[in-house]
């Protein structure tokens, strides 16, 4: 058996050698129109997958309804008034039957349980009676959830025409207690909130928690020594080591997309300067000057410029400078004050959080500053992060008070907002890239 | 008790209220490293001379700020200045000034600003003659407010630093 990871997906033949017209993607009919007025979530069957527990096939499929409906693209139907209960990969569907019901798009699943966990699926267009993809995969055996987020991916991808971002994980800092003294620790969990494991103890405050891009490590700022400091932290052993000791205090650490270098905040005698170093440490560069707050870098994806937050003109706003430091041009010329500026994985877009008028909203804008858009506002919301597909972006919010924050996405179009289900409260989402 | 926060009369005391019992669930939580808040025994009474208990009700021992500043008022210096002068006159004790930040603002500036006010307490007490030698700082940002409501009259308190004396 090879290695398991979803880039196995095999193109699934059909049992019997039967010739299936399979459309390619270019010449399908059945597509979502995800932007504008004519937006409407596709309506798409899921019976239950085929397997020799059939409990098993309902709970995967189950994961694959939940995922397609919390996208907002999709509008998976009641499984139960389905004209079929349980898929079949190996037949052709009887799409007549499928028009009747009004189903554009089926989807054919089966999943069983051995060495390996081994599924395969079928999407169908049943108004053309064309296939629109079949896949087979295998995964580790102790990752039944994966294969269905996998699976919702591929689903995904080749009905909307982008990548998915069900196959991901994130990072988040779980707070609770009273709130004059709140336990703040790291924890992380799938995308859709199941497997929530904690990563520190609570004994220090742990804080703004982001992936490295391949998703094996983990920056964040640590009170462990007094003042906040930046740490990394290995997933894979749990190890945690300080990055850097430059100035009073390091914080607001993010990876570059290559992951060797991670951009970060030295507070010195009240200024704050974006600095980066290596990740296996070295000596600092220095970015930034000047007695400004400079905080919150985020790096383009090409890795060539970094968007930040300063002060320096008065009230924190967004500015972009090379990676390599030299002079910032200003973005963001709203009322109000612009913070939490994040590039969109596909770089066509920068999140922000902005404050104006006694409200925090999350908004994107071009990287060239034009173009802004609010998608949500609330009494307090901040730290947006991207869905590696750029579509989609988590965010906290907190109603203040004694209560507590918690981690909310909406699309880029401003709809489907959604809580992510925590079992405390929750703040600073860091979203994974796809899992390999 | 010292709020010298310009809030009229009834805000004034329901703040007190808060306040009294958020320092209370506080000092029911020693065991976390990050869970001072630079307030220690409210006992009754100004305490001996050149007691730390001193120094919390007949000294003052925070400043606060308005919104998204780290300027000292003319209060804030009054209080720095009488900080000063005890602190000279009681050399056995090392201090640690606390920087804050209300909830209106996000984390990581906070982060900074808390620093930013703090460094401001540093530098003024210097002035006045205490040895540096006897200070540290750290920033909490907004993660230790010790007033929680949706308004003013607990930003205004949280805005603020703390000196610890040690």
């Amino acid at each position: 058996m090879n290695v398991l990871t979803r880039r196995n997906a095999l193109k699934l033949g059909l049992a019997g050698g039967l010739a299936l017209a399979v459309a390619s993607r270019a010449n399908a009919q059945l597509n979502i129109t995800v932007e504008g007025a004519n937006f409407r979530p596709l309506p798409i069957a899921i019976p239950d997958f085929a397997s020799s527990d059939p409990t098993f096939g309902r709970e995967i499929a189950e994961i694959v309804r939940a995922n397609l409906s919390r996208s907002g693209l999709f509008l998976p139907l009641n499984a139960a008034a389905l004209p079929v209960q349980v898929g079949d990969v190996n037949a052709t569907p009887d799409f007549a039957t499928w028009r009747t019901v009004n189903v554009d798009a089926l989807v054919m699943g089966s999943v069983e349980r051995g060495g390996t966990i081994a599924s395969s699926v079928r999407v169908w267009d049943t108004r053309q009676g064309s296939q629109v993809v079949g896949q087979s995969y295998n995964t580790d055996p102790n990752s039944s959830r994966r294969v269905a987020h996998i699976i919702s991916d591929a689903i995904y991808a080749a009905l909307t025409g982008g990548t998915g971002y069900f196959d991901t994980r994130v990072i988040y800092t779980a707070e609770s207690g009273p709130k004059a003294n709140r336990v703040r620790r790291l924890a992380i969990m799938d995308q859709d909130g199941a497997n929530v494991q904690y990563l520190t103890d609570g004994n220090s405050m742990a804080l703004t928690p982001r992936f490295s891009p391949n998703g094996d490590m983990v920056t964040y700022m640590n009170f462990a020594d007094g003042n906040p400091q930046v740490y990394l932290l290995q997933l894979s052993t749990g190890r945690q080591q300080r990055l850097a000791s430059v100035g009073a205090m390091t914080f607001a650490p993010r990876f570059s997309p290559d992951g060797g270098t991670v951009a970060f905040s030295v507070e010195q005698g009240g200024a704050t300067n974006i600095y980066t170093v290596g990740i296996g440490g070295g000596q600092p560069t220095q970015l930034t000057s000047g007695a400004a707050i400079d905080t919150g870098p985020s790096y383009s994806p090409d890795g060539s410029r970094i968007a930040f937050e300063s002060d320096r003109g008065g009230s924190p706003q967004i500015y972009i400078m090379g990676a390599g430091g030299g002079n910032p041009n200003r973005i963001s010329f709203g009322q109000g004050s612009y913070s939490t500026p994040v590039w969109s994985p596909k770089g066509d877009l920068i999140a922000f959080t902005r404050q104006s008028g006694g409200q925090f909203n999350i908004g994107v804008m071009n990287p060239d500053g034009s173009g802004e858009r609010m998608l949500y506002s609330s009494f307090h919301a901040e730290g947006p992060t991207w869905a590696p597909n750029g579509r989609v972006i988590m965010f906290f919010q907190d109603p203040g008070g004694n209560d507590g924050p918690k981690l909310q996405s909406i699309d880029i179009w401003g709809r489907n907002l959604l809580t992510i289900p925590t079992e405390s409260y929750a703040s600073d989402p860091g979203w994974s890239g796809l899992r390999t | 008790m010292v709020i010298t926060a310009p809030i009229n009369t009834v805000l004034r005391m329901v703040a007190m209220l808060l306040f009294v019992v958020v320092v209370a669930a506080c000092s029911r939580t020693p065991n976390s490293n990050v869970g001072m808040t630079g307030v220690g025994n409210l006992g009754p009474g100004g305490g001996a001379p050149g007691s730390q208990q001193e120094f919390l009700v007949s000294v003052g021992d925070r400043v606060f700020f308005t919104t998204d500043s780290s300027s000292l008022t003319p209060e804030a210096s009054a209080t720095l200045d009488k900080q000063a002068a005890w602190l000279n006159q009681y050399q056995n004790y090392r201090i640690m000034i606390e920087g804050h930040a209300d909830e209106r603002g996000t984390r990581e500036y906070n982060i900074a600003l808390g620093a930013r006010r703090s460094s401001v307490v540093v530098n003024y007490l210097v002035s006045r003659g205490v040895d540096q030698a006897r200070i540290t700082s750290q920033s909490f940002g907004k993660e230790r407010p010790v007033a929680i409501c949706n308004d003013i009259s607990c930003w205004s308190q949280n805005r603020r630093a703390v000196t610890v004396v040690q």
